[in-house]
């Protein structure tokens, strides 16, 4: 049995496994409504499995992380610190923040990005208590017709869309699982 | 386990530093006279990477980036929780494995025996390979000397 | 009509093939080893990792060796192996005034602090051809002297003391990165000393040149100009302190220039800021007055023109790898382009005769 501490949990064979967290990740913002089992790494709770493989996979210390509510322990800061060095900065200045959708709070504490670079804004990693392909219909690149996804505040998320080319984008992860919503997709409440 | 706080930041500093400069082959004959070696698990493997290296504008202005340099980290922990961390200058595996490896044995009861036969010769060879050269530039400082002046 | 065509395939093969063949050389001539390389060119070595920006001599003499010694070439393959590199972080500033100095030069002051040090210089050496060297590659024991123990001060600092040149004030600001960001202007100085310490030296050195010629002439003397290893410390957040991470050699250049004031300063030195990777000091001198003439603005001085002080000019133009890149793809496939070009031409022919020969029956 190897020996536990605050750094266990990262990634087995990092390059790889990277690689393929990168992938899931990818085709879920390709395909809005998606869901995709993603794994790897084991995160202190209450941080998910997803949300801690996409966090290894996504930031360095060059991506300003803010943990919002409950996902902000001293466990999750060391852990995330010492396998990707990202900086932690508070809801304004981050370029990924994690948290559930009532932690992480009003999106215009987000940055949205700006005329000539839309890219630099705020992805946030929602997690949820349920993720299924059911509730929001969904419409706009990446999706065929329509899809359906379990949104946690539809009128907010409608909201971040109007914005477009500015606005978040978003991860839902619950356990192992991933969708993702970016703000080109149209959200129109259950009928 | 071993409380990390014991050990005074100071030192781990000291080596930790000594063997990132190390020369890679020094380092890795003196590492291959050290027979008893901890078993381990990996909490980061070896992984090559850059630092961008910092200047200060005028040398005490503000920081600029100078450009990067080649850096191989990992981190282990022995079977008593002890952890490791090995940074090194360059791209060598074996390298970062063995400062890691280091850097945990000396919060060990080992601390002893791979400070006197590890880190004081490399030390030691460093120091030598250092003063040689400051020697070498003193040689080459220019000794002015004033000629006879003209008036009176 | 745009007619998408592929081939020479097998072509491309042949050449590469070729290319490592000639790369080799005549097989009974002992191969390069890649220790030779960065022992024996070392100042190529230095050259490729000031602008390939990625300090590792190992990585630069293998570079140097697959591009057959073109140092852009090099440049080039060390860029593009950066770029798979993943970043830990940075450094904290070096400290170069604790550098170890293998030379330490002042063209100001005689008998400064720790002296004139001249070490490995080319200075003051004949340039002759050494046709010893050429048969053999004995070298004379080198003499040593009694070292100074504590670090080499820096020269400016006896001026800043009277208050004669303007100040450095520290700040723990972070810079800019143009391999982060693109650049964006006008830049501010950090930005501009990471765009010269990885410019081409031959550009650098031309734009230095032409400042000295009187295009923004700013009377530069080298205050300081030292050589030596220096530590290299980060802060390694596991951790909770920083520990040294490795030593690069670096050249630094300080340069005092003449400042006749303007509204808002005294008359007092200005300076001008080199430093560099590796033994590199014609770049490092170089950087310092491109950097100097760049400050214009700030010092409030008169925008004469010249190419030195245009900001946008000079960063855009420094990178020797934007430039051979965007240089060199013109002499690939343009054959669309062209076809157009020719087609235009030939129209423009046809009408030209047809107006000349209206001409010639009116008359």
């Amino acid at each position: 049995m190897a020996a536990q501490t605050q750094f266990s949990g990262g990634l087995e064979n990092a390059p790889v496994d990277a690689a393929h967290a990168f992938r899931a990740a990818m085709t879920v913002m390709a395909r809005p409504g998606d869901i995709r089992v993603l794994s790897g790494s084991e995160p202190p709770a209450p941080l998910s499995v997803a949300a801690g493989t996409l966090l290894l996979t996504l930031c360095d210390p060059e991506t300003r992380v803010h943990l919002a509510g409950g996902i902000d322990t001293a466990a999750i800061r060391n852990w995330l610190t010492f396998h990707t060095g990202a900086p932690l900065v508070s809801a304004a200045k981050a370029d990924f923040a994690v948290g559930t959708w009532d932690a992480l709070g009003p999106l215009n504490a987000y940055r949205i990005g700006t005329p000539e670079y839309p890219d630099r804004s705020a992805t946030l990693i929602v997690e949820c208590d349920r993720l299924e392909q059911s509730g929001a219909i969904l419409s706009g690149p990446g999706i065929k017709k329509t899809a359906r996804l379990s949104l946690p505040g539809i009128p907010a998320l409608q909201g971040n869309a109007m914005l477009y080319p500015l606005g978040c984008d978003f991860f839902f992860t619950c356990g192992n699982r991933v969708a993702a919503l970016p703000r080109s997709t149209q959200i129109t409440s259950e009928a | 386990m071993t409380d990390q706080t014991e050990f005074a930041i100071g030192a781990r500093r000291d080596w930790m530093g000594l063997l990132a400069r190390a020369p890679d082959d020094t380092l890795m004959t003196l590492w291959d006279g050290i027979e008893t070696r901890p078993s381990f698990d990996w909490l980061r493997r070896p992984e090559i990477g850059s630092v961008m290296v910092r200047g200060r504008t005028g040398g005490t202005g503000a920081p600029f980036n100078l450009g990067e340099m080649t850096v191989t980290r990992c981190s282990v922990v022995l079977q008593d929780g002890t952890v490791g961390h090995g940074y090194v200058q360059g791209r060598l595996k074996p390298k970062a494995e063995a400062a890691a490896l280091i850097d945990a044995m000396m919060q060990t009861g080992a601390a002893d025996e791979v400070q006197a036969r590890l880190l004081d010769p490399l030390q030691q060879h460093m120091q030598a390979v250092k003063s040689t050269r400051a020697a070498k530039a003193a040689a080459t400082k220019v000794e002015f000397f004033t000629l006879v002046r003209g008036e009176d | 009509m745009y007619v998408a065509v592929k081939g020479g395939e097998k072509a491309i093969e042949n050449a590469h093939a070729w290319l490592a063949e000639e790369r080799r050389g005549a097989t009974d001539v002992a191969e390069l080893s890649l220790a030779q390389i960065r022992e024996q060119l070392s100042l190529a070595v230095n050259r490729v990792m000031a602008e390939g920006s990625l300090y590792d001599p190992d990585l630069a003499a293998l570079a140097i060796k697959q591009a057959r010694g073109d140092l852009i070439e090099a440049i080039f393959l060390i860029r593009a192996y950066r770029t798979t590199l993943p970043r830990f972080g940075h450094s904290n500033p070096v400290e170069t005034g604790e550098m170890a100095c293998d030379r330490r030069i002042s063209a100001t002051f005689k008998d400064a602090p720790g002296g004139q040090v001249l070490g490995p210089t080319f200075d003051y050496t004949h340039r002759l051809l050494d046709f010893k060297l050429a048969a053999d590659g004995d070298v004379p024991k080198v003499p040593e002297g009694s070292a100074r123990q504590e670090p080499t001060p820096h020269i400016t600092e006896f001026l800043k003391d009277e208050g004669l040149i303007q100040d450095e004030p520290t700040s723990d600001d972070t810079p800019g990165d143009l391999t982060r960001e693109p650049m964006e202007f006008p830049a501010n100085r950090p930005l501009r000393l990471q765009s010269l310490t990885r410019g081409d030296e031959g550009f650098v050195l031309g734009m230095a040149y032409s400042t000295q010629r009187g295009y923004a002439r700013n009377h530069a003397f080298v205050g300081e100009l030292r050589i030596g290893k220096v530590a290299v410390e980060m802060d390694i957040p596991e951790l909770g302190f920083a520990i040294d991470i490795g030593e690069v050699e670096l050249t630094e250049c300080e340069t005092v220039n003449q400042f006749k004031g303007s509204k808002t300063e005294p008359p007092q030195f200005t300076r001008g800021y080199g430093l560099v990777f590796g033994q590199s000091e014609r770049k490092a001198i170089a950087m310092a007055l491109v950097d100097r003439a760049l400050r214009w603005k700030e010092l409030g001085e008169d925008n004469l023109g010249a190419p030195a002080q245009d900001e946008e000019f000079v960063l855009s133009h420094a990178d020797n790898i934007q430039a051979t890149g965007f240089l060199e793809h013109i002499k690939l496939p343009h054959y669309v382009d062209f076809q157009s070009e020719l087609e235009l031409v030939r129209k423009l022919r046809r009408e030209a005769d047809a107006r000349i020969t209206s001409k010639e029956v009116a008359e």
